[in-house]
């Protein structure tokens, strides 16, 4: 049953990625983007990753897609003949090797025999209260240093905003 | 653990049949006549004057990309509430240290103004 849905979600969720880039219009591809992400959060529900899921939906799936629609419509793209357009072929190139590059980094970084002997997690693994546990003592320092992070957005957004005032 | 997530799944289904029998219920039951005047897009009942893709002001961009930093940081605020008891003045003060990173953040955003709508 599990790996059903799995199947069903990675399904959908490849089918929506593929689709996002193809589309021509960007609203479509947005949409089809929120698509994948609902789709990864069944995949971190799948996973025991029950707050991250719930995240992914709230953060990702609503507050994020509301900032590319933002930028969809700030932009109001039309389609133009640039760089882009004149070297199609190349660009596209050089988009795959770099994709598979970091793909192959990433699979070179993963412990799989780890994986596949993993057990059963606790059950209190991906709830709210088990996250919150590990990440306000085990994690403390990338925690504050997230809150770094965030007012270094917070500025970047301003600075970039109202830098021609 | 997945047997909790059969709500959710009731939900999406009852949202999308929801949907979807609407828009079925009303292409099948509606009455369908058609005139140049209607199948025009129309805003509030008026004609549109003016090219519907235009630029939109920057404001916007700004709002959401503050909103969406303060979202995330009412997401960490979340997990943390719910062990509030067990983590005690820690837990506070640790909180307290991230809050205050972000509001001096706050405090920089309201005085370059860029809350303010131009």
């Amino acid at each position: 049953m599990q790996l059903l849905i799995f199947y069903v979600f990675g399904f959908i969720a490849i089918f929506a990625a593929v689709s996002m880039i193809v589309v021509k219009q960007p609203v479509m591809s947005a949409l089809f983007l929120i698509v994948n992400m609902l789709c990864l959060a069944g995949l971190y529900a799948l996973l025991d990753a029950h707050l991250i899921a719930a995240l992914q939906v709230i953060v990702y799936a609503g507050a994020i897609m509301v900032l590319v629609l933002f930028v969809i419509m700030l932009l109001n793209l039309r389609e133009k003949k640039g760089l882009i357009t004149r070297h199609k072929v190349a660009m596209q190139g050089i988009g795959v090797v770099i994709v598979a590059f970091v793909f192959v980094l990433i699979a070179a970084s993963m412990d799989f025999v780890s994986f596949s002997q993993a057990g059963a997690v606790s059950a209190e693994f991906g709830t709210v209260a088990g996250v919150a546990k590990t990440l306000f003592t085990d994690f403390i320092l990338p925690f504050e240093i997230a809150s770094v992070l965030l007012l270094v957005a917070i500025i970047g957004a301003v600075i970039l905003s109202k830098s021609r005032t | 653990m997945l047997n909790q997530y059969i709500p959710v799944l009731f939900m999406i289904v009852a949202a999308a049949g929801t949907a979807t029998g609407m828009i079925i219920l009303t292409t099948l039951l509606g009455p369908k006549k058609e005139f140049s005047d209607k199948m025009e897009p129309f805003e509030c009942g008026v004609s549109p004057v003016s090219d519907p893709a235009s630029r939109f002001s920057l404001s916007f961009y700004v709002i959401a990309m503050l909103f969406i930093v303060f979202d995330i940081e009412a997401v960490f605020l979340f997990p943390w509430a719910v062990i509030y008891t067990k983590l005690g003045v820690f837990g506070l003060v640790e909180m307290m240290v991230f809050v205050l990173v972000l509001v001096v953040g706050l405090a920089y955003v309201w005085k370059k103004g860029a809350l303010e709508w131009e």
